[in-house]
């Protein structure tokens, strides 16, 4: 009976891969491409909405100009090492250009080295590696620009209040929370350090994190009436806390993305103004460069703005913003 | 089904069945087989003796996390801990050769000293205050993790010297570059082999995880083998955490988060059962390779790397169902 039960499991089993396999090879399109130039981009996650817009605009910008896109990414914000394998693959695989959103900016910085050295052109998307000139090429957002507009867009809203500020920051030694965060200071016309900083927390970015954490400094400070967020997920967790405390109506919240749910949050009167980016630009844009250093060998070099609007519903004089409609018609995500 | 009988078959199978390795085995080589078959005619680049140094590369680091799990796996334990101790032991190194400036040999060894006592300091828990394996390392983690991240101000070292990164240079066979990484995790598996199949101290350990009240009997100390057993395991985590460094050529803050996981699924891949007693090292690396071969292979043809995560979901299911039949049927 032993026997008989190893027969067939071992059939099952020999079964299932040839059906899996087999599905593959229906589904594989990948030899349609043969001759076409390689493109590889590679995503911090495969869940965030802004990397999911990003893909989009790769892909859809690699079939126009008859590209081949490979992507990968990372199972979690700061996966270096799946993100040090991606780029090994799509040097095998013969990429002509890769794109990667560094999750660690300084770790990844080797292994972008080996590819550059195998005759690979690296672009940064959206973050910048540490040291930027690590890479080819940056194409990203002005995120100390994006942090100055919410800056100075809060200091105009508050017409000469005192001003007790909360931060809902990214993470230690992450330079794009780092940038915005200093800009939103500059733009706020205050110095790190400034007493009117009441209260300083990370959140990575995430929801209940940036709930958690806006819980804490509320208990720290309960006159709160300024909150900087690093992204619009931690943006929604800050006013979370701030309806469950009842404070939610006077206090300002300022954001960065222009994610399409942050720009509804903006209409609704949960965030009072955020700056948006666009990641599709900056993947289409990317495609354009790796396409273009396939035919022709130029690489893409320097820094490029892909540009950055101050959304809000409520403009403050002096400070240039555009309404949710213009952000409902270029944001990201759903 | 029918209960067994003793000596109902002497057919040919029967002898055919003992010639070969057991089924945990060859299912999993098998299917590696098939997936290396399969990638090779999907991709004209995969067959080349550079992408399997590649791939060996890319596995080497869980590969070796993975020795350490089969080892406390076969006691019946689990260890939830072994990629946080790896982590932390590749920054302890990393930032006692780069901002202390001690000698990068003896900061290797500081690393592995802090995984050794990690490890036995799981073993402790486990045997003298008898707490579950799952609980311990869970306990463990977490620890690892904090000291990781405030000894390090969660940021990256970088800048290393060269004895560091040294695993993850290569020297060629012939056209392919090969990671003297590579060829010390082949060289580990080949010891554990030799350590479970040909020593005392090898058949103390499926036994303590097969019948620990029984191994007691029989006059084995099980607390020894158990400390003797996460100590060891430590130590590899240690030299993994080296692997990780020379890899990346950085000591990274973030290392280590799903090792845990993914060396288990590589540890049940190939074979070994999760219940303890049970199972081959050699098994392990085939797991490890099986992950790393459908990475490779799905990334070359220019699939999604999620499709590789739902594979291997999958074949993480098969193989345990695999495990769980051939076991009701023995």
């Amino acid at each position: 009976m032993r026997l008989g039960n190893h027969l067939r499991i071992s059939l099952s089993i020999s079964a299932f891969y040839g059906l899996a396999l087999g599905m593959w090879t229906i589904c594989d399109s990948a030899t349609a491409y043969a001759d076409a130039p390689v493109v590889g981009l590679i995503t911090k996650t495969e869940t965030n909405p802004f990397f999911v817009k990003m893909k989009e605009g790769a892909a859809k910008e690699a079939k126009e100009k008859g590209a081949k896109l490979m992507s990968a990414a990372g199972k979690f914000d700061g996966d270096n090492a799946a993100q040090v394998t991606a780029i090994e693959n799509m040097v095998t695989a013969g990429a002509k250009a890769i794109l990667i959103t560094p999750s660690d900016t300084k770790a990844i910085v080797p292994a972008i080295k080996k590819a550059r050295d195998a005759g690979v052109m690296v672009i940064a998307l959206d973050t910048p590696t540490d040291p930027q000139e690590a890479t080819d090429a940056l194409f990203a957002t002005d995120n100390f620009k994006a942090g100055v507009l919410i800056g100075q867009y809060a200091k105009a809203a508050m017409a000469g209040k005192p001003a007790k500020i909360a931060t809902m920051d990214l993470a230690p030694g992450i330079t794009v929370g780092k940038l915005r965060h200093d800009g939103f200071l500059q733009g706020f016309g205050v110095k790190e350090g400034d007493p009117s900083i009441v209260c300083s927390q990370d959140t990575q970015g995430d929801q209940a994190k940036g709930q958690t954490a806006m819980e804490n400094c509320l208990q720290k400070a309960p006159d709160i009436n300024v909150v900087y967020t690093i992204n619009e997920p931690a943006a929604a967790g800050a006013y979370q806390a701030l309806k469950a405390a009842g404070k939610q109506k006077g206090v300002l919240i300022v954001s960065v993305d222009g994610g399409c749910v942050g720009v509804k949050n903006v209409k609704a009167g949960i965030i009072a103004a955020t700056s948006q980016q666009y990641p599709l630009k900056m993947a289409s844009m990317g495609v354009d460069a790796g396409v273009e250093f396939a035919k022709s060998g130029k690489k893409a070099s320097g820094y490029t703005d892909t540009g950055v609007t101050l959304i809000s519903d409520k403009a403050q004089s002096g400070v240039e913003s555009k309404d949710t409609k213009f952000g409902t018609d270029n944001c990201w995500g759903k | 089904m029918t209960p067994p009988s003793a000596g109902h078959d002497s057919s040919p199978w029967r002898v055919l069945r003992e010639r070969l390795p057991p089924l945990s085995l060859m299912g999993p080589f098998i299917a590696l087989i098939l997936a290396c078959i399969f990638f090779s005619l999907q991709s004209d680049r995969f067959l080349s003796g550079q992408n399997f140094s590649l791939i060996l590369q890319q596995v080497m680091v869980v590969g070796v996390v993975a020795i350490g799990q089969t080892f406390v796996i076969l006691t019946g334990g689990i260890d939830l801990a072994c990629g946080m101790v790896m982590a932390l032991s590749s920054i302890v190194a990393t930032k006692f050769a780069v901002d202390i400036g001690i000698d990068p040999y003896a900061a290797m060894a500081c690393g592995l000293f802090v995984a050794v006592l990690f490890g036995c300091l799981n073993g402790v828990l486990v045997t003298v205050i008898r707490l579950p394996p799952f609980i311990v390392t869970l306990g463990t983690l977490n620890i690892a993790f904090a000291i990781m991240q405030i000894y390090s101000h969660s940021q990256t070292v970088s800048d290393l010297p060269d004895a560091l990164v040294f695993l993850g240079n290569t020297f060629h066979i012939g056209e392919t570059a090969v990671t003297y990484g590579t060829v010390l995790m082949v060289f580990l598996y080949i010891i554990a082999w030799l350590v479970l199949r040909e020593t005392a101290a090898g058949k103390h350990i499926y036994a303590v995880g097969n019948n620990a009240e029984a191994a007691r009997l029989m006059g084995i100390s099980t607390r020894n083998v158990l400390i003797g057993v996460y100590t060891l395991a430590g130590l590899l985590y240690g030299i993994a955490g080296l692997l990780i460094v020379a890899r990346t050529g950085a000591g990274d803050p973030n290392a280590g988060q799903t090792d845990n996981l993914d060396s288990i699924t590589a540890v049940v891949l190939g074979g070994t059962s999760l219940f303890g007693g049970r199972g081959v090292i050699l098994g392990t690396l085939i797991g490890a390779l099986i992950v790393g071969v459908f990475r490779n292979g799905l990334a070359l043809m220019g699939v999604s790397s999620v499709y590789e995560i739902l594979i291997t979901g999958i074949l993480v299911i098969l193989a345990v169902s695999t495990d769980r039949l051939s076991k009701r049927g023995a």
